[in-house]
């Protein structure tokens, strides 16, 4: 802790987790450069938590390497660890007021004078004028959102290296919780501390984080920026759990710089760059193209479509309005359930439930993957989550 | 009432029957409480007053007993008795400590370390009620007999020989000294400090270490600034369950103490019982008992408990 300012990423080396038989983390490489805003996504039991604790020091990994920077900190128990976290249920300290909560760090380090930290701090968190004067209030006597700002403030006055953050807005409303994220995101960005934060909320994780881990069975499936994740989807899982994907099995007519497949009779292109595997010509290929990028038009206007883009015949099942867009459910004999979004911009008062309709997007919006996963993976959870 | 009926008349018989049953409603707290106001004022507030006004009275069995506002009574009854009001607290005082020193660790084990463990432990604290209360301090006549292999060690590791120096026991032996004492009372009330310590304990959520850990605090600073003051409601009810009725207690010092070690409790019983001499008996249950209560309220605002959630 006396190295504070000392500069360093997060590298966490094969790390893993058994409990008796079960694994709850597979070896692990993974790391998290200094100042980054790093989350880890993924279901309940998914290890991600089990991750979090390992770099807090809580858990003991059972193979692999923890370590801060240039120190390996893998053996060290949690009070020697330069290392704060935002526990899921604040854990905030029942008898104390929250000037003491605050302070609790820095008093266990021997600071006499804490008041103007503690003071900076309730400002850095926004918990407002009043928590600054006496008589401090008592956790309980706080709302939950309050809470929550205590808990962060408790944390990030001993500036960390690392601040981790376990599923911190689990408890709020969802208002609330949209507000917090931004204001996590401000504290971060004020601070400069990186912050691992554990989530299994994937709009949570791409509003905040800069780079996200999807975490599935104890194992890392895809790494990268909130964007990338979102148009390059490596697996099912991830295309499926990272929004919504429209997956469509079909089998590999050519290959070469465009990819061609057909499914059902229609034959779809996409480019190869953005297949997750090799496609090879006879060969099955999941083609997946996300909802928003799909226009629909009635079946009597198909000769309106730009030559080159990607089409697909269907009937409407099922349409919502949502406001902002209208949600449609298509019967196709390509895939039983394709969802498509589309902006309300001008509606078409011909779309609606029985219709028979043309869909078509560009190629290039098209990704494929390995058809050997289950085309199912991560849905269920968005489900749960939802 | 039919709908055709005149307004005036239709409501004048529908507010009574409305009335008398939310007036039924609102006796039912009160029935309720009926059996345990009974029971508390035969079994409580009548014997209080009986022993007031005994507390009160002159006279002699023979002659029997008048109320003559006799309070010089309590006067004298206190400063005969000093010693054993002192006694009585001392020992009450000591095995209270004693029962904290010994129930803390144990309360904490069960409540966090037992794992599958802890429910067969908690039955063991519990067995010992499972026999009589007077039984089992006899069988501490038997361990603390003279000569017995008990006494014989610790006379053979020096033991003896400190507490003979602090004048809690005489030469090698201990039955029939204030040790013994302590130690009987000590053994009888330590369930009482055990079980609400166990489960103030019990309550605190573990996350809360995490949080102290993860905070810098090393595991003994854990306990002093986060386990300790989050268990103090056990550790205050542990310690009014065992010193309030250790204080009172008699059959200890009867069993396990000699003419030296008498308590506050002998001295009652043997003028209730021996001397009958009824007035005095009752002053001094009175004393004892403002004793007690002074020193409770004192105890309860230092520990400052309502402080705590």
């Amino acid at each position: 802790m006396t190295d504070t300012t000392a500069s360093g990423d997060v590298r966490l080396a094969g790390i893993s987790k058994h409990y008796g038989s079960f694994t709850a983390v597979h070896p692990l490489d993974l790391t998290i450069p200094q100042g980054s805003f790093f989350a880890l996504l993924g279901a309940s039991g998914c290890g991600k938590t089990t991750t979090l604790r390992m770099i807090a020091g809580l858990e003991e990994p059972s193979t692999g390497t923890v370590s801060l920077g240039e120190r390996e900190v893998t053996h060290l128990p949690p009070y020697k660890r330069p290392v704060n976290t935002v526990f899921q249920s604040y854990a905030l300290f029942p008898h104390m007021d929250i000037f003491e909560n605050i302070a609790f760090g820095l008093r266990r380090r021997g600071i006499k004078s804490v008041k103007k930290q503690v003071d900076e701090m309730i400002d850095l968190v926004q918990l407002g004028e009043h928590a600054r004067k006496k008589p401090h209030k008592k956790p309980h006597q706080l709302s939950g959102g309050q809470q929550q700002r205590v808990a962060v403030a408790r944390a990030l006055i001993n500036h960390p290296q690392v601040l981790l953050l376990d599923e911190p807005l689990g408890a709020l409303d969802l208002k609330l919780r949209r507000q917090m994220q931004l204001e996590l995101k401000r504290i971060q960005t004020e601070v400069g501390i990186t912050f691992v934060h554990v989530t299994h909320d994937q709009e949570e994780a791409m509003t905040m984080a800069d780079t996200v881990a999807v975490m599935n069975g104890g194992r890392v499936e895809q790494l990268g920026a909130p964007a990338e994740l979102y148009e390059n989807p490596r697996t099912t899982f991830v295309a499926n759990f990272l929004g919504t994907s429209n997956l469509i099995e079909a089998s590999v007519e050519s290959t070469g710089s465009d990819v061609a497949v057909s499914a059902s009779g229609a034959i779809l292109r996409l480019p190869a760059a953005r297949c997750s595997t090799t496609p090879r010509t006879g060969g099955k290929l999941l083609v997946g193209v996300r909802p928003e990028k799909i226009s629909l038009v009635p079946a009597e206007d198909e000769h309106t479509i730009a030559a080159g883009r990607n089409k697909i015949t269907g009937k409407i099942a099922d349409s919502s309005f949502i406001g902002v867009s209208t949600q449609y459910v298509i019967d196709s004999p390509v895939c039983p359930e394709l969802e498509v979004y589309v902006q309300n911009i001008e509606r078409d008062a011909r779309l609606v439930p029985g219709a028979d309709v043309v869909l078509h997007w560009n190629p290039e919006h098209t990704f494929g993957l390995d058809a050997a996963q289950d085309i199912d993976a991560g849905i269920e959870t968005v489900e749960e989550s939802a | 009432m039919t709908a055709t009926a005149a307004p005036p008349q239709a409501e004048a018989p529908a507010v009574p029957p409305v009335h008398r049953a939310s007036l039924k409603k609102r006796l039912i707290p009160y029935w309720l409480l009926l059996p345990g106001i009974v029971w508390l004022l035969v079994f409580f507030v009548l014997p209080m007053v009986y022993q007031a006004s005994t507390s009160v009275q002159t006279g002699s069995l023979e002659e029997g007993f008048k109320v003559t506002w006799h309070f010089q009574t309590y006067w004298d009854a206190f400063t005969e008795y000093l010693p054993q009001f002192l006694r009585s607290l001392a020992y009450a005082g000591t095995a209270t400590v004693l029962c904290l020193l010994l129930g803390y660790p144990l309360a904490y084990l069960i409540a966090f370390k037992a794992g599958r463990w802890r429910n067969l432990l908690l039955v063991l604290v519990i067995a010992p009620f499972f026999t009589s209360f007077l039984i089992r301090t006899l069988a501490w006549k038997t361990i603390l007999a003279d000569g017995g292999p008990v006494v014989a060690v610790l006379d053979k590791i020096g033991f003896l020989d400190v507490t003979s120096w602090l004048g809690i026991t005489e030469g090698s032996r201990v039955l029939a000294t204030p040790l013994a004492v302590v130690c009987g009372l000590t053994y009888n009330f330590l369930p009482f400090m055990i079980l609400p310590l166990y489960t103030s304990l019990e309550r605190i959520d573990t996350r809360l270490h995490e949080a102290a850990g993860d905070l810098y605090a090393t595991p003994a600073t854990v306990f002093r600034k986060v386990t300790f003051p989050l268990s103090m409601p056990g550790v205050v009810s542990g310690t009014l369950l065992t010193f309030i009725p250790a204080s009172g207690d008699y059959v200890n010092a009867e069993l396990l103490g000699s003419t030296d070690t008498r308590m506050i409790g002998n001295v009652i019983q043997s003028q209730y019982l021996r001397i009958l001499d009824y007035p005095t008996a009752a002053a001094l249950s009175f004393i004892l008992m403002a004793i007690v209560l002074i020193m409770v309220t004192v105890y309860i605002r230092r520990a400052g408990t309502e402080d705590l959630v």
